[in-house]
Order: C-alpha cells, then structure tokens, then sequence
C-alpha cells in the first residue's frame, strides 16, 4: 500500500517538474481550461443551443472532434504491435507510451461525446441494469462498450507496466502469464474501436456520403496516419529532452506507417468518388456540393481541394527518403501539416458537407460559434495537459529517474 | 336539545362565516402573490427541486408498474400546472387494441396553406419563438416541363463529334425538373405572406412517416423510441438521452430537436395532454409528429387534418376496410415516399 502512495507520489511529483518551456505549455493548456470551465458550464445550463448545430446539422465540432480523437486512439497500438507480435526490442519499451496516446485520446473521444449529448445527466439509462441500452440494435451502444473497454485495457496496461518498472519487479517471464494477453487484446481493440466508430456513420442510409463500405477502411487508414503523426513528434521531443533513448529505427518504422497510410487514404478517397461520380446519382450530391459547391455556397470547395491537396503533397514529401531522414527539420514539418490534415478533414470534408442536401433538399452551411471553439479546446487542452503529464512521468520511470526507495525509518 | 342544537349550527354557521372570510383574505392574498409565485416558477429553475429530482431518477416509462406510472404522471401534472398556471391533465390512455393508424395525403388538393403546420404547432405544444419548432414542412416543388427548350437543342455533351454536333451522350435538356417527388429543386422556406398556390409548383407537406420498419427506433441506444401497439413511432422525453442518432437515421427530416429550453407561452400551452403526445417538452431531447396520440387514441382525428381547408388529409384504421385510408389504398393511385429506403411508412401520398 505503502509503495502504491509513494509510486503516486514520485509519478507525480516528477510529472509536473520541468524547464520554463515545460511550465509555460502548460500553462498554455490550463489557459483554456480556465475559459472553457466557463464555456462549458453555459452549455451544460443552456443547452446546445449555444452551439452552431441546426436541425439540418445535427453533429457539431464535437462530433467531427470525436471522430478524430478515434483515429488517433486507435492507431496508438501501431507502437504496441511491433514489440509484442514481431518482438522488436526498440520497440517494446515504448509501448506503454503509445498505451498512453491511447487512453489519452480515448478519453478526450468521451468528453467530446459528453458535449455532443443533449442530455448527459441521462447518460445512466445506456447502463445495463438500472438502464435500457439498445443492444444489439444501435450502434452507439456499440461504440460505448468498445470505447469503455479500450480505455480501461489502456488503464490497466499503463498501470501495471509502470508500477511494476517503478518498484523494480518488471519480469517479462512472469508478466506474460496474464499481462500479454492483455496487451494482445488491446492491440485488437484498436482497430475495432475504429470500425465500430465508422459503423455509427455508415449505418445511416440516408447520409449518402456515409453509407459507404469503404468508410471505415479510410478511417483506420487516416488514423494510420495522423496517429503515427503524433507519434514521431512525441517521440523526437522525448529524445531531444529526456535521457529516454528512442533509436531512429522505431521513427523510420513509423514514417513508414504514415507513407502506406496516406496511400491508402488515396486509394480509398479515389475508389469512394470514382464509383460516385461515374454515375453521378443522387448519392453522389453530396460529395457535388463538398467538390464545387451550389447556388453560391461553396464554404467547403477550398477545404475539399485543400485538404486532398494535402495529403498527396505530403504522401509525395514522405516517399523522399531526405525528407524522411531529416529528424530535426523537415519530418516534424510533415507531421505537422498531416496530423492538421486529417484534424481538419474531419467537420469540413466528412461531417458538415454530409447534410447537405437534407433529406428534403435545403442545401446547409455549418457556423459554429465561439462557445463551441472555446468547448472543443476546453477538450484538447484537458487530453493533451494528461498526455503531457502522463507521458514525462512515464519516462521517468522508464530512463529509471523514478524508483521505489525504501522509505528510511526516521524516528 | 333543539337550543343546543341552533346554537351548534349557530356555531357552525359561524365557523364557516369566519373560515369563508379567511378563506377571502388569503384569496387576496394569494392574487397579490401570485404573479410573484408563478413568475417564479416560470423561471429557469424547475418550481419543486423534489419534483425535479424525482423525475430525473425515473425509469423508462413503459416499464414502470402502474403504481410508478401514476406517481409519475402526478409529478408532471404538478410540475406542467406550476409552471404554466394553468389545470395541466397528462394522459396515459393505453393504445387501442386492433388498430394500425394510416395517414394519407392528396397532393393534387394540397395549396400549400400550411395551416396544418400551424395547427400541429398549437396542439402539439411546440416551442413558439427562438425557435419555432415545426413537426410539418410543406415542400415547394417546381411542376416540371416548363424549361424544355430549343435553345439547349446543341448544348449538350459532347458539343460536337462524328455523329452529329448535338449532345450524344447528354442531351442539353438534361438536368432539367420534371416534377414528381423530387427534392432536388424543393423549396422549404417561404414568405408569411406568399400567395399560394403558385401555379408552377406543386406542394408536398412531410411529416414523420411512422414507418413499420422505423430506422430511428433502430439507431436510439437506449429505446427511448418505438413503435407503439398502434404503429406510431413515440418518444418517452424523460428517457431521450439527446444523443441525435435517430435524426441522422432519419430519411424524412422528421425529427426536431430542442437545442434549448423551449419556449412556451403559458397562454398558448395545451393544457389536454399525454405522455407520449403533445406534453411540453423539456430542453435536449428530440420530439416528432405522433398523429396526436393525445387525440387519436380517443377517437378523434389529428389537427392537422383538421385545419386542412380542402380535405387533402385522411387519417384512419389501416385494417378497416370501412375506413377512408383504406378506401384511398383500394381506389387511388398511392405511394410511398422514399420507397427505397424500405422503411414502408404509413403516410401514404395519392393523386386524384
């Protein structure tokens, strides 16, 4: 019990310790934690309709957030597989990093589900029991237990590898009794909290751009992408800050990762409009307006040619092996620009263009409102201040400046 | 004996004289106060912390015991009559047994008046004012044939080639509306003051379908909606967790949502109300048209068809030979809209 306190405390304590640029990112972070405490409180006493959402639009920035998030979650086992299925040893030290990505993540994805519900103090009724959840019918119910679960297998995991290291008892025989295949199933969580993300969407007929079989082959492909993102950024600022060693093997891997996916992603957005376009159906309306606008409203024209443009500029400069192996320059360039891509495509490519036309025909832009932005970052800011925190705790436990001292009796 | 007994009745009178004459003052009292009560209750905060409370622990409505049921139609009966200071009955009469509700609609009669879009809003409780919710939204369709031209003869794709300088493949009077039910050129919103009917259009009022196979009951996570014994697809608003599934499901555009606390005036409330109908609803939870349960489980007809100055609206029994839905199915032509979407509505559109 003891030694659980202290873990605690050490984990804490260096947690929050840093330089100046430390401190100030995040107070950077609480800035609009302080603000959004005040935006979110005005949402959750005057409803949603502080936010830009209409009867035409129904999901918001939340939503179009929320889907990101998943992306991101997901893609975190790319750094857990590689040590436990192909036993790279570069690699298995830093799986509990991408466990935290993923929990991270996983929990910015239900706090940004909290704000997209009209009422989260009912949120009890999709409990089985005391509630009535729709199973196995609604999709969301799917993606409740499956997003519940990966947090609480990404919770275990982090918990018990750290502690472990922490107390100095970390034995990898004696550890794959019960832990491996918790990490195994983990790692097969990923993708399905994916899937069943992109089965929320696809399962509505009426959203032409949505009922797609290929939706959730392009959503794991752009978490294949903007994940990794994270990743090497994360890493490169672990490896230039901290004693923690990350060899350029593991960044090669994951720029690999990024390359293939962003393929993939063109190959899919290709497919999806090809069979679209050729007939030019009525299904094929919404992705007309998203492409070349109508009647004059054409708010998402740029982003769509933005955003494809985008992403084969960055699938040609990640193909160039200099562009690759320029670890300080021109690589964090790049994954800063995808991670914003696949950020961005989501409310003005995927989400808000959908609506329209709605099932009657009006043609809608989304505007969303400053309580909204201010919500959405009150969100961000929350996940990245714990992936932040969670993250240089957990190197210091890994580069083992944080270890379990017994305690000196002192009378 | 009789002296004590006058003086008792005495007594008694005097009571009452007294018990009449308090009863006055705090009558009195009670109009002084009373705009300041009920101005308070309007307010935000709900008017009994215990009502609200118990309210938000309650269950789903259909799985509730008779004895929870009638404790939480009290509930609402209070909290409805505090807050718009008038007599509130919330009802729970049970669907009728043996029938299915069927809708159908003459668009060849229809003018466009959207008097049933108004009427539905008075009946049904809807906010009034910021916003206005509708439950009706009457289509404005382009008749077509009127821009067949000449001058698009050449203009099509290609322009030119071997075969001839025409459109081959294209011809340049594609893309041009022909009428029928399309959404493609509807127009939904229109002036206050348009006259109607416009001779160029034609008008298709939509409401929710109240599909057999309704894909919004399908997407809800926790059954806050379903079909219920009659065919009409309900919401238990106290059960709505607000999540907009069935919105997205939905491929009429039937379903509105209150994004904020509606806004009811207490003079314009609709004080006859049921549990599943036209109750006032609360801010974050979806509502819908339920062919006014409220009104249809007793045997009337819905407002809409009411208002409706040229009968273009027949409600009935699906499985009455004798009823008017039924003759229209027998006699008219009549579809369903979005047949593809395999949802078989019971709203059914006919011409003639």
């Amino acid at each position: 019990m003891t030694k659980m306190l202290s873990f605690a405390m050490d984990f804490g304590s260096y947690a929050i310790k840093g330089g100046p640029k430390y401190y100030a990112w995040l107070g950077f972070l609480l800035f609009f934690i302080l603000v959004g405490s005040y935006t979110a409180y005005r949402q959750l006493t005057e409803g949603l309709i502080l936010v830009g959402a209409t009867d035409q639009i129904p999901m918001e920035l939340f939503f179009a957030n929320f889907i990101f998030t998943a992306h991101v979650a997901a893609a975190a086992i790319l750094v857990v597989a590689p040590g436990y299925f192909y036993h790279r040893k570069d690699m298995k030290e830093l799986a509990v990093i991408g466990e935290i990505i993923a929990m991270c993540f996983v929990a910015t994805g239900i706090t940004f589900v909290l704000f997209h519900m009209g009422r989260p103090d009912r949120l009890w009724h999709m409990l089985p029991g005391v509630g009535y959840p729709n199973f196995p019918n609604s999709m969301l119910v799917y993606d409740t237990i499956v997003l519940n679960v990966y947090l609480y297998l990404n919770l275990a995991g982090i918990s018990y590898i750290l502690y472990k290291k922490y107390v100095g008892e970390f034995d990898t025989k004696a550890m794959a009794r019960w832990f491996t295949p918790v990490i195994y199933l983990a790692i097969i969580w990923g993708p399905l909290i994916h899937i069943c993300t992109a089965f929320v969407l696809s399962s509505n007929a009426r959203m032409g751009e949505w009922a797609t079989a290929v939706l959730p082959f392009g959503f794991l492909a752009m978490a294949g992408a903007s994940g990794p993102s994270l990743v090497i950024l994360l890493f490169l600022l672990i490896r230039k800050n901290t004693k923690l060693e990350i060899s350029d093997s593991v960044i090669n891997l994951m720029t690999t990762i990024i390359g293939w996916s962003l393929g993939i992603i063109l190959l899919v957005l290709a497919a999806e409009y090809f069979t679209a376009l050729y007939s030019n159906t009525e299904h094929a309306a919404s992705l007309n307006y998203s492409m070349f606008g109508h009647n004059g409203l054409n708010l998402y024209a740029p982003w769509f040619w933005g955003t494809v443009g985008s992403i084969v500029g960055c699938f040609v400069a990640i193909l160039i092996p200099k562009v690759r192996k320029s670890y300080d320059r021109w690589l964090p360039v790049v994954c800063v620009v995808v991670f914003m891509t696949i950020l961005v495509e989501k409310p003005m490519m995927l989400v808000f263009p959908a609506f329209s036309p709605s099932p009657l025909g009006e043609y809608t832009e989304y505007h969303p409102t400053l309580i909204e932005y201010f919500n959405v970052l009150f969100t961000w800011a929350i996940g990245l201040i714990s992936l932040t925190l969670l993250v240089k705790g957990a190197v210091g436990i890994l580069t083992g400046e944080v270890r379990y001292h017994k305690p000196i009796t002192s009378t | 004996m009789s002296e004590e007994i006058n003086t008792k009745t005495d007594d008694v009178k005097e009571s009452r004289r007294d018990f009449l004459k308090n009863i006055g003052i705090a009558g009195a009292a009670a109009l002084v106060a009373s705009p300041v009560s009920v101005e308070a209750s309007v307010g935000p905060a709900s008017p009994d912390a215990e009502i609200t409370v118990a309210e938000s622990l309650q269950g789903h409505f259909v799985l509730m015991s008779d004895k929870e049921k009638e404790t939480a139609i009290e509930r609402l009966e209070k909290r409805y009559t505090a807050k718009y200071g008038k007599k509130t009955t919330v009802s729970d009469v049970p669907a009728p047994e043996g029938v299915l509700f069927g809708y159908a609609l003459n668009i060849s009669k229809c003018i466009g008046c959207r008097r049933c879009v108004h009427a539905c809003v008075q009946e049904n409780n809807q906010s009034r004012n910021n916003p206005e919710i509708q439950w009706i939204q009457v289509m404005k369709i382009p008749k077509g044939n009127f821009s067949f031209s000449a001058d698009k003869l050449n203009k099509g794709y290609p322009e030119s080639s071997k075969l001839g300088d025409y459109g081959v493949q294209v011809g340049g009077n594609a893309y041009t509306p022909v009428g029928g039910l399309s959404t493609e050129e509807t127009q939904n919103y229109y002036a206050a003051d348009e006259m109607v009917p416009d001779k160029d259009y034609f008008y298709v009022p939509v409401q929710c379908q109240q599909c057999e196979k309704p894909p919004c009951v399908k997407a809800c996570p926790v059954k806050a909606t379903f079909r219920d014994p009659n065919g009409v697809v309900v919401i238990d608003y106290n059960w709505c967790i607000g999540c907009r599934m069935c919105q997205l499901a939905c491929p009429y555009g039937a379903r509105r949502f209150n994004w904020g606390e509606p806004n009811l005036p207490p003079a314009e409330m609709n004080p006859k109300t049921h549990y599943f109908g036209n109750r006032p609803r609360m801010r974050g939870v979806m509502e819908k048209c339920t062919f006014c349960l409220q009104r249809t489980r007793e045997g009337r007809n819905p407002a809409c068809l009411e208002a409706c100055p040229v009968g273009a609206r027949k409600f009935g029994n699906l499985l009455d030979p004798e009823s008017d839905v039924r003759k229209i199915l027998a006699t008219k032509k009549v579809f369903r809209f979005k047949e593809e979407m395999s949802t078989y509505p019971k709203f059914f559109y006919f011409v003639g």
